[in-house]
């Protein structure tokens, strides 16, 4: 399936919607569609329930930085699978810095972590996402390095702290949460 | 040795100092920690092939209340180091810590923001042994010159110097 066939299947699901086909070296393998950031949760929910596409697996969420020589710096990459069709698409947004991208975590509940990563390396924040924490680094990091204008060979002490000892409202929440999420055993 | 043979009263006397640094560096075990490549060798150097036994550094404890000795085996990422210095608190009096290979030792390629440039900058370090990676005999000649450090050392080690 060519990405003109997929944009050709997708367009009157979601409408309003502009597609660009994107030509890569790998495109009998993987398509590739540009999609603008406003379109992208429709589409995804157009690629994934359409009779004729189903791209129901998630594969992966990625970012590509060009600064400073593109202004729209980011491309965010989407990769999506469709196992018994054994098809692949992929999707492109252009993003800012200062935008932010709709979360497919309702459509795409393996998208959270991969979408933490681009939040804690490039700083791209995905709106309605519940958990948006940093992925890698540690929790207190400044930057996002792999932004292409971050020191990479960045001189900095060494942090060894780690608080030990945790308050007795962390430690009953704590058990409490795991009392809930837990499945309980059946009582014999 | 035939010492028994040699005086007529089978008694040697020494210092308690020398026989209790003897018993230290005798039986040194080192924690069960790798971090990246180095740790293979570090298994290398542990079985039968190399077999650090033969200097006493072989068994490998599980739990850093019951070890002598850490081996910083691969690159320290900067979001490693709290445990690392934890599993360092962790381990009892006297304890030695080898920094083995160039990322351990000083960042070695890593030079980058994620790892730490230099294990020393997180836990006292005794000896650094060089290499990418180094090989089991070079990690064995470490520890031997650890021995070495251990032997000439008092036996009221004075507090080393905390960093951080």
């Amino acid at each position: 399936m060519t990405a003109a066939e997929i944009i050709a299947a997708i367009a009157p699901v979601v409408p309003g919607a502009v597609y660009e086909p994107l030509s890569s070296s790998d495109e009998a393998v993987t398509p590739g569609v540009l999609v603008s950031r406003d379109h992208i949760l429709a589409t995804c929910r157009a690629l994934q329930s359409t009779a004729g596409l189903e791209y129901v697996s998630f594969s992966d969420v990625t970012a590509v930085d060009f600064f400073p020589h593109r202004d729209p710096r980011f491309d965010v990459v989407y990769h999506l699978v469709s196992p018994h069709r054994r098809a692949r698409v992929r999707l492109k947004l252009r993003v800012r810095a200062e935008e932010s991208v709709p979360s497919i975590t309702s459509l795409f509940p393996g998208a959270g972590w991969p979408e933490r990563e681009l939040y804690d390396l490039f700083g791209i924040v995905f709106e309605g996402h519940d958990d948006l924490r940093r992925l890698m680094m540690p929790d207190d990091w400044d930057g996002h390095p792999l932004r292409k204008d971050y020191p990479v060979q960045l001189r900095k002490d060494a942090q060894t702290y780690m608080p030990l000892q945790v308050t007795e409202e962390e430690f009953r929440a704590s058990l409490e949460r795991d009392r809930y999420s837990r499945p309980r055993p059946p009582q014999a | 040795m035939g010492l028994e043979t040699d005086f007529e009263i089978p008694v040697l006397t020494t210092s308690l100092e020398k026989v209790v640094q003897w018993a230290r560096r005798s039986a040194i075990w080192p924690v069960t920690f790798g971090l990246a490549c180095c740790a293979i060798e570090m298994m290398a150097m542990a079985s039968s092939r190399y077999d650090v036994s033969r200097f006493g550094a072989e068994v490998f404890r599980g739990s850093p209340r019951q070890s002598d000795l850490m081996i910083i085996a691969g690159r320290l990422s900067r979001k490693m180091a709290p445990a690392l210095r934890r599993i360092y608190d962790q381990m009892p009096e006297p304890k030695w810590v080898i920094s083995m290979g160039a990322c351990a030792s000083c960042g070695g390629v890593f030079d980058n923001y994620a790892i730490v440039q230099g294990s020393d900058q997180v836990v006292p370090v005794d000896v650094f042994i060089p290499g990418c990676p180094p090989r089991p005999e070079a990690v064995i000649y470490g520890i031997v010159q650890l021995q070495k450090k251990i032997d000439a050392s008092k036996m009221d080690q004075t507090p080393r110097v905390r960093i951080a």
